[in-house]
């Protein structure tokens, strides 16, 4: 009886997790669209519902109700698993993430190590699916961005070394727990450089603009996502906007307290002490979201060799070189604050 | 029967069913992609042992790395179907030997360590915790630091043998000095032209 009160309690909460998230990945591409639409001096989707709130819905109906073509001389079964493999992995991480003080699906000790074991498996979607849809440009799209996510998941797990050796623990939730006391006992005081290449690899682990190679649509048409249509070509635009929350808030997890309050030892505190720290960590990730946004509306797109010269011989020795500061710090008893 | 045995057995016979995949799929790739799946699913064994940083170690390393550099190679390939009954035919013998001999030295392996088993050998190890993964970071750091670094030389002078056993310096290389881009100014580029009369 047990295991089925058991079970059933983690499907709720899977449900409760799951089923916001798609509808805030709609709107975080309706609100993409009206920032930039802004940021361009456009005011974005109008038409559909009061100022364009309703256009994500219309835009999943007709993705839902076009036809998935598959191309001649393609890998049936891989173009058709390709997509999932891709939205998977990225739906999978928030069984770790800490969502407030007491709601984490699974609070597993080697949480850090689980999210950067399963960030690193979203490569394959891209990988297969350049590969199975039989096509010059898919191909090209998926090989450069498979470079590009090696290249920089390296910088991201180092960056990630540092919360690491400050907190002292995998657990996402002692991770948050050593950050409390207040603003300036977050991690991004000490760990500051990390926090920048964490951030800015997570925006090329996303194939995002600036680092968009993969889908270049002025070189490669669309990259490797040029042969999907309907369902299976939004299962990719679902994981691309999934993992960019999902780094949102990881970053706020790990460099900005998570659920903690940023009044946390002023005298404002006795005052907000009311707002659940799910609010906080909304807002914080929100902030995040919008920078995502705001790079794609002002940056143009790097090359090729320059994304590969900033990963490896700009963001690897920085990251080395702060590692060993931290540590000299940490035998020197300066850190942890 | 218990869930974990359930498990287990679910587990390891899907990890036999993508082994044998591997060697017997006609198409490269897809052999590389059973691969991945019996990574994955021997990562779920040791899941079950209880070694859980070994497993997302697996996962993040073979997984997420190894298998994505030799996908990477093997799609690069021009072959989609390799010729089979020939060249199955012909190493099947060797093949069968290898996997005798193999499995022999496990079999013996196995027998000298279960009679003369230690159990010392264990409790010895410094435990500093229940996670395992401190306890593992502990012990290599302490007991087995200069087999540890050693480890980590050999690594090291691998990536070098290799790449300075494959890298050829190709004399129509368009590399451009980055440093020298960074630091054009306006005046390199742009060049104002005063008094055009029509």
């Amino acid at each position: 009886m047990d295991i089925i009160f058991y079970i059933i309690n983690t499907l709720v909460s899977i449900l409760m997790v799951v089923a916001p998230l798609f509808l805030i990945v709609a709107y975080v591409t309706y609100s993409e669209r009206k920032i930039i639409g802004f940021m361009q001096s456009r005011m974005g989707p109008t038409r559909v519902g009061p100022s364009g709130l309703l256009q994500p819905i219309a835009d999943v109906l007709k993705l839902v109700s076009k036809e998935i073509i598959i191309p001649t001389n393609a890998n049936k079964g891989i173009f058709l698993t390709a997509p999932m493999l891709m939205l998977v992995p990225s739906l999978l991480v928030w069984a770790v993430i800490p969502l407030s003080e007491f709601f984490i699906i699974s609070n597993i000790n080697a949480g850090l190590l689980f999210i950067l074991a399963l960030t690193s498996l979203s490569v394959y979607g891209v990988i297969l699916a350049g590969w199975a849809s039989n096509s010059k440009y898919a191909f090209l799209g998926s090989m450069r961005s498979a470079a590009q996510i090696i290249a920089y998941e390296i910088a991201m797990g180092f960056a990630l070394v540092g919360v690491l050796m400050l907190s002292g623990s995998l657990n996402l939730q002692v991770i948050i727990q050593e950050q409390s006391g207040s603003i300036l006992n977050w991690f991004w005081i000490p760990l500051f450089p990390l926090f920048l290449i964490y951030f800015i690899a997570g925006v090329a682990e996303t194939n995002r603009a600036p680092f968009d190679v993969s889908e270049g649509e002025s070189e490669i048409v669309a990259g490797f996502h040029v042969e999907y249509s309907g369902m299976a070509f939004a299962m990719f635009f679902l994981a691309e906007y999934m993992n960019l929350i999902l780094i949102s808030i990881l970053s706020s997890i790990m460099f900005f307290g998570g659920w903690l309050s940023p009044f946390q030892g002023t005298f404002l505190d006795a005052y907000f002490s009311f707002v659940p720290g799910f609010v906080w960590l909304s807002l914080k990730t929100l902030i995040f979201i919008f920078i995502f946004l705001w790079l794609r509306a002002t940056l143009p797109r790097y090359r090729y060799d320059q994304i590969m010269r900033l990963g490896w011989k700009v963001f690897l020795p920085i990251t080395f070189f702060w590692l060993t500061v931290i540590g000299i710090l940490i035998y020197l008893k300066y850190l942890p604050l | 029967m218990n869930i974990e045995l359930i498990t287990f057995f679910i587990f390891s016979f899907l990890l036999i069913v993508t082994s044998i995949k591997v060697i017997t799929s006609p198409n490269p790739v897809l052999s590389a992609i059973y691969l991945v799946f019996s990574f994955f699913l021997s990562a779920v064994l040791w899941l079950l042992l209880g070694a859980e940083f070994l497993s997302i170690i697996l996962i993040l390393v073979y997984v997420g790395a190894v298998m994505v550099l030799f996908l990477f190679v093997v799609m690069m390939l021009d072959i989609n179907i390799a010729k089979k009954s020939a060249a199955y035919i012909k190493y099947l013998p060797v093949g069968v030997g290898v996997f005798i001999i193999f499995n022999v030295l496990i079999i013996f392996f196995f027998i000298n360590t279960f009679e003369n088993i230690n159990y010392n050998a264990i409790n010895s190890i410094n435990v500093i915790s229940e996670s395992n993964t401190e306890n593992l970071g502990y012990v290599l750091f302490t007991d087995y630091i200069v087999e540890f670094e050693i480890a980590g030389l050999i690594l090291l002078l691998g990536i070098l043998s290799a790449i300075v056993l494959t890298y050829r310096k190709n004399p129509n290389n368009k590399y451009q000095n980055p440093t020298e881009q960074i630091d054009v100014e306006k005046k390199d580029r742009l060049k104002i032209i005063k008094g055009l009369k029509e």
